[in-house]
């Protein structure tokens, strides 16, 4: 099973009100997968604020307390100062030399802890690493925050306070665990690049061999979960200038298996199935909003679905939207 | 149709043919609905019946189901829920005002359901007998297993239509997507619109009448002639949807279409029989 939910907003009077709308999705996803659950926003400036990079933090591995957090990633900020302007992508607007008064912003949500600080992407990102090697970083990007847990989908909607998110994009995947086992890292989505995330349902067959060759090219892999494979094929063919839409494409002609994925990233929305289109998947489109869901129920509460056009994803095409 | 009796309407008003039973499935569940559903009396032509199962101030129906409605059941904003009718088998009416999750009158047996929306899964899959009525799409699977009865998707249908079939008439007033019919043992599948790919795979002796194209036939089926026994059947089916030449149809507003425009498919029988040339593989 697994449930998934996502809601792209093209009317920014809605922004307000999208952690809201993404709670009541993942509430009717639940029993899809009642084990864990994993949330992505898109512009949550209450714990990304504009000018900041954020990453997004299982420290489950570590000893140190998500109190602690804050200081070390400052020390380490103000050691290394920042590189100014050199996050690749990252266009933080930053102010050069920022890092030394860096202070950053640190949430815990049960066993996420997100960190922002107004610095470039990378240099959080390699502070964060220098500190903290043992912790897991399951999301990084300069608008986008993830959170992982494992227990009711519910009460972990309470816990990441989805309710109060603003943002102009999410997901939320709930799962029910078949192949691996019942823990925060298991939790979609897979976020390996900036600002993009990925989640799946349903099985690559051909995963270890892809796995091989993008690790032939360089890749590093967190974890060996199928999904991640994924993920990290999109991410490798993003960073080589192929948009969403292409990208997907690619997935298709080499991946085997049964998967419907939601993508996003610092701009884009896709949808696409496997050839066989076993696992689920319902579309709705308003001109206030785009939404995907594993079925039709998840999208029964959202403003405007009688008039919304409603659809499903037809196999192995590709549906995008752009920012 | 018996009028609105509101939200709150006696559970004793169930019994007769007077009221229309209104479910709010915001407030009520789906649970207690087919619970209502799976007590009324069943039908009085079967000897299971009884006496005292129908409900008194009836003349005794004679007929077919469309004479026997002891009552009728609307039920508002499913928002989606599975399972809404499923496991009906009374003579009655129940229509659904909005788009329902799987399996929705899932092993119907009798009851006349509409659904005034989408469906999701599974819409009427293992009906025995009865009619079911999708307004608007259906989602994959749609009368799959299904032995008897009449469903009708006004809309398209998606993936897998009719697989498995075993007796049920499908018609679908647009198209239908890919891998439909698979393994259909009985039964006929009417298209008006177009078929996706794989249409038939492994079919055994289900008959499919397609109005617009094929993707690709699935192993084993064949498009076979039209002869005059096939266009009549079609004719018929064409009009008990609602769906058939304008002036005959049951249904105003909605298109009509002539059982000339149709091609019809079925198994080419090769891949049932076996064929002694291939008794080395075995």
């Amino acid at each position: 099973m697994c449930g998934i939910v996502g809601l792209h907003l093209r009317d920014p009077d809605l922004y307000p009100r999208l952690g809201r709308l993404l709670e009541s999705m993942l509430g009717q996803v639940v029993e899809r997968g009642p084990d864990s659950a994993g949330v992505a926003v898109y512009g949550d400036v209450r714990r990304c604020p504009p000018g900041h990079a954020a990453v997004s933090l299982l420290l489950g591995g570590t000893s140190t307390e998500p109190a602690d957090v804050g200081a070390l990633i400052a020390t380490a900020l103000a050691g290394a100062g920042t590189r100014p302007g050199a996050g690749a992508g990252s266009g933080a607007g930053a102010a050069p030399g920022a890092g030394a008064e860096a202070s950053p912003l640190v949430t815990v949500a049960g066993d996420t802890t997100v960190v922002a600080a107004p610095v470039p992407l990378d240099d959080l990102v390699a502070a964060v690493r220098r500190v903290l090697p043992a912790a897991l970083i399951v999301g990084s990007g300069t608008d986008l925050t993830v959170y992982k847990g494992t227990g009711d989908p519910r009460r972990l909607a309470g816990t990441y306070d989805l309710a109060g998110a603003s943002g102009w994009q999410g997901l939320a995947h709930t799962r029910m665990a078949t192949e691996s086992a019942v823990t925060p890292q298991g939790c979609h989505p897979f976020s390996v690049g900036a600002d993009q995330c990925l989640v799946h349902n349903g099985s690559f067959a051909n995963h270890a061999t892809i796995r091989r060759e993008l690790q032939a090219e360089g890749v590093r892999f967190d974890s060996d979960n199928d999904s991640e494979v994924g993920a990290r094929f999109v991410a490798a063919r993003l960073a080589a200038g192929e948009d969403l839409d292409k990208a997907l494409r690619g997935l298709c002609e080499r991946f085997d298996g049964f998967y419907t994925l939601l993508v996003t990233s610092a701009d884009g929305f896709a949808v696409v199935r496997d050839a066989i289109a076993c696992k689920p998947a319902i579309i709705a489109e308003t001109d206030a909003w785009v939404a995907m869901a594993s079925e039709f129920r998840a999208l029964a509460d959202l403003p405007g679905i009688d008039t919304a056009r409603i659809y499903e994803p037809e196999p192995e095409r590709v549906y995008a939207w752009q920012r | 149709m018996a009028a609105l009796t509101g939200t709150d309407a006696a559970p004793s008003g169930a019994g007769t043919s007077t009221s229309t039973r209104t479910f709010d499935l915001t407030t009520s569940t789906v649970r207690e609905l087919n619970a209502e559903l799976h007590a009324l009396p069943a039908p009085p032509g079967l000897p299971a019946a009884g006496a005292g199962g129908q409900p008194s101030g009836l003349a005794q129906p004679l007929g077919g189901v469309a004479d026997v409605v002891p009552a009728a059941f609307e039920v508002l904003r499913p928002q989606g829920a599975h399972a809404i009718a499923a496991g009906v088998n009374a003579p009655v009416t129940i229509d659904i005002r909005g788009h329902v999750g799987y399996y929705c009158a899932g092993m119907n047996d009798g009851a006349t359901v509409v659904v005034h929306g989408n469906a999701g899964t599974g819409v009427a899959e293992n009906m025995m007998s009865g009619l079911v009525r999708v307004r608007g799409d259906a989602s994959q699977s749609a009368g799959a297993t299904a032995h008897g009865g009449l469903l009708v998707i006004e809309g398209s249908a998606s993936m897998r239509c009719g697989i498995s079939m075993k007796g049920v008439d499908i018609v679908v007033g647009g198209d239908i997507g890919p891998m439909s019919a698979f393994m259909a043992q009985a039964g006929r599948l009417v298209v008006c619109g177009d078929a996706g790919d794989g249409l038939g795979d492994s079919i055994y002796e289900a008959r499919i009448y397609v109005r617009g194209k094929v993707g690709s036939l699935g192993a084993d089926c064949v498009e076979k002639p039209m002869r005059d026994e096939h266009r009549a059947e079609l004719a018929e089916l064409l009009t008990a949807a609602g769906l058939g030449e304008p002036g005959e149809s049951g249904e105003s507003g909605e298109p009509g279409y002539d059982p000339a425009e149709f091609r019809r498919y079925g198994s080419a029988r090769t891949l049932y029989h076996f064929a002694a040339h291939n008794s080395d593989a075995y």
